[in-house]
């Protein structure tokens, strides 16, 4: 055989009559340690079912934008291109358009927090805040703690940067704060160095549970005792279904959290345009990443943004989709009381897109989630949301997308799917693994309210 | 089609404009999407007009309106690989590559398959067929234990329709059997059950062009040990040996458990059968493909390429056939 490659299949090209091996990957031994969890995956299989008409999706965490006023939009980017295209289309500065910058503490400001545009950083969505803010923080091995469970995007940057993740565990208030205080002590009683907290207080993805003011406090103040700093991931706090706004994290203390913001949520995800807050020292290294990742944050989306903020009430828009999430919540959560046996538990959010679903004993969402497809509902396994592989009693629902029609007949679904899947448990139960269905001290007591 | 027309120098002139059905509702949808992807582009390489499109409530209105010369179905899973869909293409009237129906009853059926092609005198693993439902009613532990001492371990448990290796467990151990069935069962209603052989993984492809031939043999080797999802889907998770190393003798075998399989189903234009060789060069069925995967890290793209052909070549050809078929069946 000889050692020539094969330029297509990258296998070893054969000598005549002998066989030829194929990886089918012409660089299969070149990839980095951290590629090598990179693999295809029933779960992702399954989700490509999802998104065809027939599934009523309860996966997804679209925002439903078609309250838009699309038209006005258009005319809007229409005179944006005829009167400032130059510059919409040219690159920009680093840190993000300084219009934009201002608007951006104008929208903070309704979460109570006093901020300057010199310390914001417009980033390619919240989700490349978080990117940054760990990049610049976390070396190989690094500690993160963050909630248990926690949102998904957010544990697949921690182990994009190889960092280790401490889950701490939460309840009907959001984070418990002598759990954070116990890993934060059992980490420095390790030598492992923890690079910050990272938190959804507000309306959390995935749990639907928000932290109460006290514990705001409470949180804020463990970190101070142990001198670390606190990452707030805010994307849902305009959409409350109470009252006014939650008062920000970040609006009690400056120093010590970086605060990251989104108009994926309260505008249109497809501009892919949100921002950090952060320290001077903090955005200063933010900003240096920002430009040796993308050069600049996009200026068309950027300026669409600016002229949506400027031009239209986007109060009264963010008020228009909290009624609409709120019918949608209320539905949701009728159906689940209707349909849903007592052993199955969820959280009641004061806002945001999600409800977090514990099922009964024994039963594993992951496992479930063919038979759920084959129904035609689909949903997120509990699994995703933990970095350990937990979290396989629960699922997370979404009631942001579907219409209330779709989402009463995804929960009928789902009620079917559970019951079959009871039944079958029933029927092998006894001759099933003790272990099986198990939970670790921090899925209990859980964000779970009955 | 000749031998000729499925080579690099022939091009289709028949099938013009084929339409490539991929996608659908099946838990092996992504797959069927990749698969039409590469079809797709391999036949427009060719410079035919192909339309790539999914399986819905408009596409009988579709293809009505607007026949293609060939529909070239890629569907993989239930409706694409139970027959159901080609029956109704037969009803449309539109020519389409691969099986007919009954046959894909046949092959999808694994438990009925492996029952024909024993019948025929092809070694497969001893197996049992069991629903739910007989587990409900005669109670679980009493037939797990019934199933043990049957056919001992280790075990291979997987739903009795479906592919891509979904809802596939290996039971090494009494313990493991339980969960296996559950997984199994998220997947179908009916489970197969069969005794795991140690061995040598072959897949074997045969192409019908008309005659019923054995491609190379493709060697399985998963870094895993088991060729599941992930080792099917992750390129460079998995090596082939193509052709597979084995004897002459068990070679021959495999062509010919491979070709038996495509006849005595009564299947047409393309299979593929996967096969263990076990240390005696006994060569195993364990089940035959009417609508293989044709993607990236596909196993009979690969065989094609052994044999010398190509992908777009291959499909234009076996689309010609099905018009000619189709042709010769109305003028009788």
């Amino acid at each position: 055989m000889t050692a020539d490659k094969d330029p297509v299949t990258g296998g070893v090209m054969p000598a005549r009559g002998v066989s030829r091996r194929t990886r089918l990957d012409s660089w299969v031994d070149r990839y980095a340690t951290r590629t090598h969890g990179m693999t295809a995956s029933e779960i992702r299989a399954l989700f490509a079912v999802a998104s065809r008409p027939e599934v009523v999706s309860l996966a997804g965490g679209m925002p439903s934008i078609d309250g838009l006023p699309l038209a006005s939009v258009a005319d809007s980017v229409s005179r944006l291109l005829a009167t400032r295209g130059a510059s919409a289309l040219q690159y920009g500065s680093g840190q993000g358009d300084p219009v934009l910058r201002e608007q951006i503490c104008t929208v903070m400001a309704l979460e109570g927090i006093q901020a300057h545009p010199d310390d914001v950083v417009v980033t390619v969505g919240s989700q490349q805040g978080l990117d940054l803010v760990t990049r610049i923080f976390c070396d190989p091995g690094d500690t993160v703690v963050c909630e248990a469970p926690s949102y998904v995007g957010a544990l697949g940057v921690f182990r994009a940067y190889e960092s280790a993740v401490v889950h701490v565990e939460m309840d009907d208030a959001g984070l418990v704060p002598e759990a954070l205080r116990h890993a934060l002590a059992s980490a420095a009683a390790r030598r492992a160095p923890v690079k910050f907290v990272y938190s959804v207080p507000t309306y959390h993805n995935p749990a639907g549970v928000t932290l109460t003011a006290q514990r705001r406090t409470e949180v804020l103040d463990i970190c101070a005792e142990f001198d670390v700093l606190l990452v707030e991931d805010n994307p849902y706090g305009l959409l409350g279904f109470t009252g006014e706004p939650m008062r920000a994290m970040r609006a009690d203390e400056s120093e010590r959290v970086v605060y990251l913001g989104s108009f994926s949520k309260t505008f249109a995800p497809g501009l892919r345009v949100g921002w950090v807050l952060a320290p001077h020292a903090v955005r200063e290294k933010l900003v240096l990443a920002q430009e040796s990742a993308t050069l600049c944050p996009p200026t068309m989306s950027q300026a669409v943004v600016s002229t949506y903020l400027a031009e239209h009430d986007w109060c009264g828009q963010i008020k228009a989709f909290r009624e609409l999430y709120r019918e949608r919540r209320d539905t949701m959560l009728a159906a689940l009381t209707e349909h849903l046996p007592a052993p199955v538990r969820w959280t009641r959010p004061d806002g945001g897109f999600y409800v977090w679903v514990q099922l009964p004993e024994g039963l594993d969402a992951q496992a479930m989630l063919p038979r759920a497809v084959t129904a035609r509902v689909a949903y997120v396994p509990g699994t995703a949301f933990y970095a350990d592989g937990l979290g396989s009693r629960h699922l997370r629902l979404s009631y942001c997308y579907p219409t209330p029609e779709r989402i009463r007949e995804g929960v009928r679904r789902l009620a079917g799917v559970i019951a079959a899947e009871v039944e079958l448990r029933e029927t092998f139960g006894a001759s099933l693994p003790p272990g099986a269905g198990a939970q670790h001290t921090y899925e209990r007591p859980g964000p779970d309210q009955s | 089609m000749t031998q000729a027309a499925a080579t690099d120098q022939a091009t289709s002139t028949a099938a013009a404009r084929i339409v490539v059905l991929a996608g659908g509702l099946s838990h092996e949808r992504d797959v069927s999407l990749q698969s039409g992807r590469r079809v797709g582009e391999a036949l427009r390489r060719r410079g035919l007009d192909v339309q790539v499109l999914d399986v819905g409530v408009g596409l009988l209105d579709t293809l009505r309106n607007d026949p293609p010369d060939c529909v070239l179905p890629l569907l993989h899973g239930e409706t694409g690989e139970n027959g159901a869909l080609r029956e109704v293409l037969g009803l449309v009237g539109v020519p389409y590559v691969g099986s007919d129906p009954q046959a894909c009853r046949l092959a999808f059926d694994k438990p009925v398959a492996k029952s024909l092609i024993a019948r025929a005198g092809v070694r497969t693993p001893p197996w049992l067929a069991l629903p739910a439902e007989t587990f409900r009613e005669l109670g679980a532990a009493a037939i797990m234990a019934a199933v043990l001492t049957r056919l001992g371990l280790p075990l291979v448990v997987k739903p009795a329709r479906g592919g891509s290796a979904l809802g596939c467990s290996v039971v090494r151990t009494e313990e493991e059997l339980p969960a296996a069935m559950v997984a199994c069962f998220a997947y179908d209603a009916v489970a197969l059950v069969e005794r795991m052989v140690a061995g040598t993984e072959v897949a074997v492809t045969v192409l019908a062009d008309p005659e019923p031939r054995a491609l190379p043999p493709v060697e399985i080797r998963p870094d895993s040990g088991v060729y599941d999802y992930a080792a099917r889907y992750t390129a460079g998770a998995t090596e082939f040996v193509v052709p597979a190393e084995l004897s002459p003798t068990a070679a021959a075998a495999c062509a010919e458990v491979a070709v038996t399989a495509h006849s005595t189903l009564g299947l047409r234009h393309l299979s593929r059968s996967d096969l263990l060789v076990d240390t005696d060069d006994h060569v195993w069925f364990l089940e035959v493909n009417v609508a293989p995967g044709m993607t990236e890290t596909s196993l009979v793209p690969l065989a094609l390429d052994a044999a010398g052909l190509d992908v777009g070549a291959v499909h234009a050809g076996l689309a010609d056939d099905a018009i000619l078929s189709a042709d010769e069946s109305l003028s009788q």
